[in-house]
C-alpha cells in the first residue's frame, strides 16, 4: 500500500514536471522574435544563420525539445544567452548560493520568531497582546514586500542614515532585505502557530494536565505544542523550499544578484534556456515539497489514511 | 410530478431569517471590520470617480514642473515628467480596480462551471478538472504569470489574461468541494428523485446555496489581483505607459528615492491600504457567510 501510494503520486510528479516543461518550452517558443532577432548591429543572414545553427534554432520544435530533456537529463541545460561564456548550470550555481543565504536567514528567522509569537498568542487567547499580534499578521500577509522594502529604505537608509540603500556583500546589507522578506512568512507561522495551540489547548489531556497541577507553561511545552506540531510541520513545511528559490522583489529591489533577480533579465532578455532551467528548478522544487509534505504527514500522525487526503 | 406540486416539501418552514440581515449583524459586530469597509469603501470610489476628482488627467505632463515637492497646486508633488502625483495616485486606484475585477470575472466564468461540472459529474470530468487545477499549481502563481507575460507581453489587458489562469483554480476547487458535499443532501436526492434533470438540479438546488462560499472567496481574490497586478507593475511586467499604476509608480520611484521621497511612499501607501482594507472585508464576510471554514490563507507572494 505505502510503496503503491509512492508510486503514484511519484509518477504524478514527474507528469506535472514533464508537462510544466512542454509548456514553458512552448510558451517560450511561440514568441514572435527570438533572442538574435534585435541585436544592436543587425547581422548579416549568414552569421545569424550560424548562430541559430549553433544553438540548434533551426530545427523543429519536437526536435528541440527532444534534444533538450536528453541533454537536461545529462546534466546539461544549455548556454545562457545572457553570459555565453559559461553554462546555465554554473551561472546557476554562481546566483542560487545568493538567494540560499537569504532564504536561510529567512527561514531562520520567520520559522523561530513565528512559533514563538503564535504560541504567545495562543496563551494570552482574546486579550490585548492576541488582538495586536493578530493584527500585525494579517498586515505581514496581505502587504506586498517590496512595498515594506521601500518603507525600511525610507525609515532606514534615507531619514536615519543607518543602511544603504542596496546591494550584496556585507552582513549588514542583509538587514533590510532579511527583515522586509521575513515579514510574511513570520505572519503565516505566527498565525498557524496560534490556531494549532488554540486547537490543541482544548484537548481533554491538556484539563487532566492542568489538573495534576501543571503549570501553564509547563502543559505547553510537554503536551499541546507536541500535538500542535503535526499540523505546523506538515502545513509550514511547503513554505521553505519556496523561501529557498527567493523573492524576485526582494532581489529586485536591494539589488541582489540572486536568482530572482536573474530570472528577470532572463524575461527581460528572453533568456530561454535561463527562463527554462530557473522554472523546472522552482517546479522541480515546489512538486517535491508537496510529495514530502504528504508523505511527513502520513508518517507523523498514525490516525491519517494514506490517499485520503486529496491535494 | 414537479417538484413544487409536493405538498410535504412545501410544508417545511423557510429559513427563519433572511441571510443577508443576519450577515451583516455578524459582520458589524466587529468594529474594525466596519471601518476597514468604510475606508475600503472611500478608496474604491475615489478610484471610481478618479475623471472627476483628480486635477489633471493621468497622462497630462508638464515638462517645466517636473519633480516639484508638495505644494498647494500639487499635493503630493508631481513626477520625473511633471505628472501631477494625486491626479496619478487616483487613477492608478482605478486601474487596479479594472484589473482585479476583470481577473475575478473570468476566474469565476471558467472556474465555477469547471469546478460545478467536476463536482457533480465525477468520473472521467472530475479527474480531467483535478489534472488541469495539478498542472496548474505546479508552479508559484506569480511565476507562472511573469513567464505568459514575457510571451504575450506586457499591457493591461495581458495582465489580466496571464492572472486569470492561476485565479479560476480557487473557484473551481470551491465549487468542486461544495458540489460534491451538495450531491448527496437530501434535499437534492429528493429533487432528482422527483425527476429533476442535471440542469434543475444545478440551477436550482446546488448553485443557490454554494452563494456565500463564493461570494467571501470573491472577495477575497480582487485584494489577492491587486497584490498581484502591482507586483507585476513594479517589476515593469504589467501596465505599460501612459496608464498609472500603483506598482509601476513605486518601480519608478526608487531612484529619486533620496530626494523625493513622497513618490514612492505615497503610491505603496496606498498599495498597503487598499490590500489590507480589503482583505479585512473579505475574512469579516467569510465568518459573516460562511462561518464553517478555516483561517484566511495570506496573499500572493
Amino acid at each position: 500500500m505505502t510503496a503503491r501510494y509512492l508510486l503514484g503520486r511519484t509518477s504524478g510528479l514527474v507528469v506535472a514536471v514533464v508537462t510544466v516543461s512542454i509548456l514553458a518550452f512552448l510558451l517560450m517558443h511561440a514568441v514572435p522574435g527570438g533572442p538574435f532577432d534585435e541585436t544592436r548591429s543587425p547581422l548579416p543572414p549568414a552569421a545569424k544563420a550560424n548562430i541559430l545553427r549553433k544553438y540548434g534554432l533551426d530545427q523543429p520544435l519536437w526536435v528541440q525539445y527532444g534534444r533538450y530533456v536528453w541533454q537536461a537529463l545529462h546534466g546539461d541545460f544549455g548556454i545562457p544567452y545572457q553570459s555565453p561564456t559559461e553554462t546555465v548550470v554554473a551561472l546557476l550555481a554562481r546566483v542560487w548560493p545568493v538567494t540560499l543565504l537569504l532564504g536561510a536567514v529567512v527561514v531562520g528567522i520567520s520559522f523561530t520568531l513565528g512559533l514563538g509569537l503564535g504560541i504567545l498568542a495562543a496563551m494570552r487567547h482574546n486579550t490585548w497582546l492576541d488582538n495586536l499580534l493578530t493584527s500585525l499578521a494579517t498586515l505581514g500577509m496581505t502587504v506586498p514586500n517590496f512595498v515594506i522594502a521601500i518603507w525600511l529604505i525610507y525609515i532606514l537608509s534615507i531619514r536615519a542614515h543607518w543602511l544603504p540603500t542596496g546591494g550584496w556583500g556585507e552582513a549588514r546589507l542583509l538587514i533590510m532585505p532579511a527583515v522586509a522578506y521575513s515579514l510574511q512568512p513570520l505572519a503565516v507561522v505566527a498565525r498557524y502557530t496560534r490556531v494549532a495551540v488554540l486547537e490543541a489547548m482544548s484537548g481533554d489531556y491538556v484539563r487532566t494536565a492542568l489538573a495534576k497541577g501543571l503549570s501553564p507553561a509547563q502543559v505547553v511545552v510537554r503536551h499541546v505544542l507536541r500535538n500542535a506540531l503535526i499540523p505546523i510541520v506538515t502545513l509550514l513545511g511547503p513554505m521553505i523550499p519556496d523561501l529557498f528559490t527567493g523573492s524576485i522583489f526582494i532581489e529586485f529591489t536591494f539589488r541582489i544578484p540572486g536568482l530572482g533577480k536573474f530570472f528577470v533579465t532572463s524575461i527581460f532578455q528572453r533568456d530561454y534556456p535561463m527562463i527554462m532551467a530557473t522554472v523546472l528548478l522552482v517546479a522541480v522544487l515546489w512538486s517535491l515539497t508537496y510529495l514530502a509534505s504528504d508523505v511527513l504527514y502520513v508518517l507523523i500522525d498514525p490516525r491519517v489514511r494514506l490517499g485520503a487526503r486529496g491535494r | 410530478m414537479s417538484f413544487e406540486g409536493v405538498a410535504a416539501i412545501r410544508m417545511i418552514p423557510a429559513a427563519p431569517r433572511n441571510l443577508w440581515a443576519t450577515a451583516w449583524w455578524r459582520y458589524a459586530r466587529n468594529p474594525v471590520r466596519v471601518l476597514a469597509a468604510a475606508a475600503a469603501l472611500v478608496i474604491v470610489a475615489a478610484s471610481v470617480l478618479a475623471p472627476l476628482l483628480a486635477p489633471t488627467r493621468y497622462d497630462v505632463s508638464v515638462i517645466a514642473e517636473s519633480l516639484q515637492q508638495p505644494s498647494v497646486r500639487h499635493w503630493l508633488g508631481t513626477d520625473a515628467i511633471g505628472r501631477d502625483v494625486v491626479s496619478r495616485l487616483l487613477y492608478g486606484g482605478r486601474t487596479s480596480l479594472e484589473v482585479a475585477l476583470a481577473v475575478v470575472a473570468l476566474a469565476v466564468l471558467v472556474g465555477v462551471p469547471l469546478g460545478v461540472a467536476a463536482g457533480f459529474a465525477g468520473g472521467w470530468v472530475d479527474y480531467a478538472v483535478l489534472r488541469l487545477v495539478e498542472i496548474s499549481t505546479a508552479l508559484p502563481a506569480l511565476l507562472l504569470a511573469m513567464l505568459l507575460i514575457s510571451v504575450l507581453g506586457s499591457g493591461i489587458g495581458n495582465t489580466i489574461l496571464a492572472l486569470a489562469v492561476v485565479a479560476w483554480i480557487e473557484p473551481c476547487r470551491l465549487m468542486r468541494a461544495q458540489t460534491l458535499a451538495l450531491r448527496n443532501r437530501e434535499f437534492v436526492e429528493a429533487a432528482w428523485a422527483l425527476g429533476a434533470g442535471s440542469g434543475r438540479l444545478v440551477r436550482r438546488h446546488i448553485l443557490p446555496n454554494t452563494v456565500g462560499p463564493l461570494i467571501v472567496v470573491i472577495t477575497l481574490t480582487i485584494p489577492r489581483m491587486i497584490f498581484a497586478e502591482a507586483s507585476l507593475s513594479f517589476l515593469g511586467l504589467g501596465i505599460n505607459d501612459p496608464l498609472p499604476s500603483w506598482g509601476k509608480m513605486v518601480s519608478e520611484s526608487v531612484s529619486y528615492m533620496q530626494v523625493y521621497p513622497v513618490l514612492g511612499i505615497a503610491p505603496t501607501v496606498m498599495i498597503a491600504l487598499m490590500v489590507l482594507t480589503l482583505t479585512l472585508v473579505g475574512d469579516g464576510l467569510r465568518d459573516a457567510l460562511d462561518p464553517s471554514r478555516g483561517p484566511s490563507t495570506g496573499g500572493w507572494r
